[in-house]
């Protein structure tokens, strides 16, 4: 039996999804018999590789580095999952939406700075007009809302997904969960 | 002189029933413990018919019916649940969600939510149309109570129980379509209103986060609503 790739990344959330993806405990250990974790922020892999079987995504898309690598997943990836709250919904990242990039930049680099105030123009990726949810820019295979959704509601997801089947996921976790 | 008969004789969902001339075809599906999703309806309160959530099929007719604002007549026959029911139940509640910011995670009403509840319970896990994210406003004015435009679905209990029951009519809507939103007296702040008497009618019939108490945080504000069948019997039995 050849080991799944899984891969995690992380856009533009608090890493709580990853947190509760640790949170299965001991449960890593079945998880690691029937996959290998090919990249992710917990391992020191830089690039995001070819033949991903699973990505986890955590996180919305909100910079054009954001843009970039979402693409690159969908593109490696057989199943992408838009694991939690900000990437189904954009949740909080897309509470700056409304305001507009020029006044939120300008709150946060100018307004509130009192050392060398001014908005970034490298170094730090460009933001996007809006941020939006995972589907709204690449195709999404699985939706898994929740803020951050359990760490059983995770690994429930992983298992069905590497045995073949689609989670069940409505009445298991909601938005906001 | 023959006896004119007021009771009614339906088919919901295959099954026989019988009901008061009167009566809706939701509050017959009540009795009967047949679930019909509903969100601007409250009980004590007139049945506006604003959410369409509560749509059903009759035969003989190609339209979509409302159950809250349609009475039962001899010989229907209902149909609750279908396949084409169900996608007109969730897009309706997903193009909720496009219309204003709900951001479930940071709400007071978190857990509590009547739409929040109804999305999970018509499994919906995303939203398939794109979200507007209008700007809109937080009034803080009143001293008691605050409303979210972000968090508003344009029921209309609020205006509802304040008219009805509280007998102030301080709530009403302004604007058509997408521009319509609750306001207070002229659309004047909360806090200025010379006709709320702050009773909070309307914080506890809100389905949603937008009217909320101060001092609430995150999933804290549980809403009651129990009082209002009961202020409205007390009513009936005085008249």
């Amino acid at each position: 039996l050849s080991k799944l790739r899984l891969a995690t990344i992380w856009l533009d959330g608090c890493s709580g999804c990853h947190m509760s993806f640790l949170d299965i405990d001991d449960a890593l250990i079945t998880l690691l018999e029937r996959v290998d974790l090919v990249y992710s922020p917990l391992v020191d892999t830089k690039v995001f590789p070819e033949g991903v079987d699973i990505a986890l995504v955590e996180g919305a898309v909100s910079s054009e580095e954001d843009l970039r690598k979402i693409r690159m997943v969908r593109e490696h990836s057989k199943i992408l999952v838009s694991l939690g709250d900000c990437a189904v919904t954009a949740n909080v990242p897309s509470m700056r939406n409304p305001f507009g990039v020029k006044a939120v930049c300008e709150r946060a680099y100018c307004e509130n700075v009192k050392l060398n105030p001014g908005i970034p123009d490298q170094a730090v990726p460009k933001l996007l007009d809006r941020v939006r949810p995972i589907h709204e820019v690449v195709p999404v295979d699985v939706f898994v809302p929740g803020c951050p959704p359990s760490a059983s509601v995770i690994q429930y997801v992983l298992m069905e997904l590497i045995d073949g089947r689609r989670p069940e996921l409505s009445t298991r976790t909601r938005f906001g969960a | 002189m023959s006896p004119v008969s007021n009771i009614k004789t339906l088919k919901i969902d295959g099954k026989d029933f019988s009901a008061r001339q009167d009566e809706t075809i939701l509050e017959v599906a009540r009795q009967n413990k047949i679930f019909i999703p509903t969100l601007c309806d409250l009980r004590g309160l007139s049945t506006v018919g604003a959410c369409r959530m509560c749509l059903v099929e009759i035969k003989g007719t190609s339209k979509l019916l409302p159950a809250c604002v349609t009475r039962v007549e001899e010989g229907m026959e209902v149909t609750t649940t279908s396949e084409r029911l169900d996608r007109y139940r969730k897009s309706i509640l997903e193009l909720l969600f496009t219309e204003r910011n709900h951001i479930c995670s940071v709400c007071v009403s978190n857990g509590h939510c009547e739409l929040q509840s109804l999305t999970q319970r018509l499994q919906i896990t995303h939203v398939h149309f794109p979200y507007r994210y209008p700007k809109a406003e937080v009034d803080g004015s009143h001293p008691r109570f605050i409303i979210d435009q972000n968090r508003c679905i344009l029921c209309t209990r609020c205006v509802r129980v304040c008219e009805e029951i509280e007998g102030a009519h301080t709530w009403d809507v302004m604007g058509r379509g997408i521009d319509a939103k609750v306001i207070t007296d002229l659309n004047q702040p909360w806090g200025s209103s010379e006709t709320c008497t702050g009773c909070g009618k309307c914080v506890h019939v809100c389905p949603t986060g937008a009217l909320f108490e101060k001092g609430r945080s995150v999933a804290e504000m549980l809403k009651r609503r129990n009082f209002l069948p009961y202020l409205t019997l007390m009513r009936e039995e005085r008249d």
